[in-house]
């Protein structure tokens, strides 16, 4: 959620240029590719130099530490740079024209989709709410938007991607779409319209014709661009503490107290992971270098999802925000639908991953 | 004179938005009235659902997301 994303728009560009741009997008990847298979190599190679013992545990914290942070920070730049790009073909407005009228269940698989590619900004959730609920799209349609929009964000896709690996990141995107869309549905079959701050539902609005911005492809690869100064310009200090932190997890926290913890064999350990991370302000960027070392020393895989989920799909300022449109009623169904989907997943997780 | 609303809760880039138009307006030397509406009523009156939009001579021209100073100038200059 601290992920605000201002993507400019604008009127394309005069000055095409766009082989320019091509030549420069491709030219970086081939830098970015050349650059990541050298990474191993280089952080071995200064650690070998280091004064320290080879195999000792400060060794491999700083071994752990001088591979993790170039890798991540360039794993979340290209992830953010492609997000970039594909969400200058979304905006708000044109999801919400999308999803105006849908019916419960297509509709929320529709709106937990369009949340993951829409541009989102939780200072931005409830003209969002408004907009959406006043031109037609149901209660239950809206939430599973508002529920997948900052769960599945381009930080947490790219961190677990870059620190876990794809089968976890693709688990989190597959199980948390399953989260928004279920508890989409579940409230909008409670019927609870109801339940909305009553001046919210006096208003009817005729949506705005926002004069639609042609973008060029060269507009597009700008968007990306500026996603990833923008994003990993506000997140990059996060990561590095992240990774600080899981280095020291790695070198020096004793394996076998964290399973024990956080581990299988220990059943309360989901429904504590979710009531401890549902207060948390979402930091997917500190979290997940830290989740990841959890994870190395014996914390099970759907434990440490449940918290991520929980920290980043409820978090209290955005709860804050949503009191101004949501009686309390409807809030707390909210909170308790999304924690108990969340609940369901870290068990699943935990029962699948078993080895 | 120009008359100008930026829609926002008052966040970050709605910020930023309004500093925006308030520098290529003097950049220009375009007259301008720049006014800042928060309550969520009032966003929601002019139909966008995502903020910061602005509104220029009670047209939507924008929502979502810092404009381009670009887009400032062609909304400036029309």
């Amino acid at each position: 959620m601290s992920d605000c994303c201002p993507l400019p728009k604008g009127p394309p560009s005069q000055s095409p240029g766009t082989g320019r741009w091509l030549a420069a997008t491709a030219a970086g990847l081939v830098v970015w590719g050349a650059l990541y298979w050298q990474l191993q190599p280089a952080a071995s190679w200064i650690v070998a130099r280091l004064p320290l013992v080879p195999g000792s545990r400060t060794a491999d914290a700083v071994a752990f530490f001088l591979y993790d942070t170039p890798k991540v920070l360039m794993l979340l730049g290209l992830v953010v740079f492609a997000m970039g790009v594909i969400r200058s073909w979304f905006s708000a407005d044109r999801t919400r024209r999308l999803l105006a009228g849908r019916r419960t269940g297509v509709g929320n698989v529709a709106a937990a989709l369009l949340g993951i590619v829409t541009p989102f900004c939780s200072c931005s959730a409830v003209p969002l709410f408004i907009g959406f609920v006043s031109a037609g799209v149901p209660l239950g349609v809206t939430f599973s938007f508002l529920i997948a929009a900052p769960m599945i964000n381009e930080v947490a896709l790219g961190l677990l991607f870059g620190l876990v690996g794809w089968k976890v990141a693709l688990a989190y995107l597959g199980f948390g779409l399953g989260v928004a869309i279920t508890a989409g549905i579940v409230i909008g079959r409670c019927h609870l319209d109801g339940w909305l701050q009553p001046w919210v539902r006096e208003i009817r609005m005729t949506a705005s014709d926002v004069p639609g911005q042609r973008m060029t492809l060269v507009d597009r690869l700008e968007a990306g661009v500026d996603a990833v100064r923008d994003i990993v310009g506000k997140v990059w200090l996060w990561v590095i503490a992240g990774i600080a932190v899981g280095a020291l997890i790695h070198g020096y926290a004793p394996a076998d107290l964290l399973a024990t913890v956080m581990g299988r064999s220990a059943w309360w350990s989901v429904p504590a992971a979710v009531l401890v991370g549902i207060p948390l302000y979402s930091n997917a960027a500190g979290i997940i270098p830290v989740v990841e070392a959890l994870l190395s020393k014996g914390a099970a895989i759907g434990t440490v999802l449940a918290f991520m989920m929980a920290v980043t799909a409820l978090s209290l300022p955005e709860i804050v925000i949503l009191r101004k449109v949501l009686t309390g009623r409807l809030i707390a169904v909210f909170i308790g639908v999304v924690a108990l989907g969340i609940l369901a997943v870290g068990y699943l997780f935990n029962f699948a991953f078993a080895s | 004179m120009k008359d100008i609303k930026v829609l926002g809760s008052g966040c970050r880039t709605c910020v930023a938005t309004a500093d925006l138009i308030k520098t290529e307006a003097d950049r220009l030397g375009i007259a301008v009235s720049i006014e800042k509406i928060t309550d969520y009523a009032a966003i929601a009156g002019y139909g966008i659902s995502s903020t910061p939009g602005v509104v220029v001579d009670g047209k939507v021209v924008h929502a979502g997301g810092l404009p381009k100073a670009a887009a400032v100038d062609t909304w400036l200059a029309t």
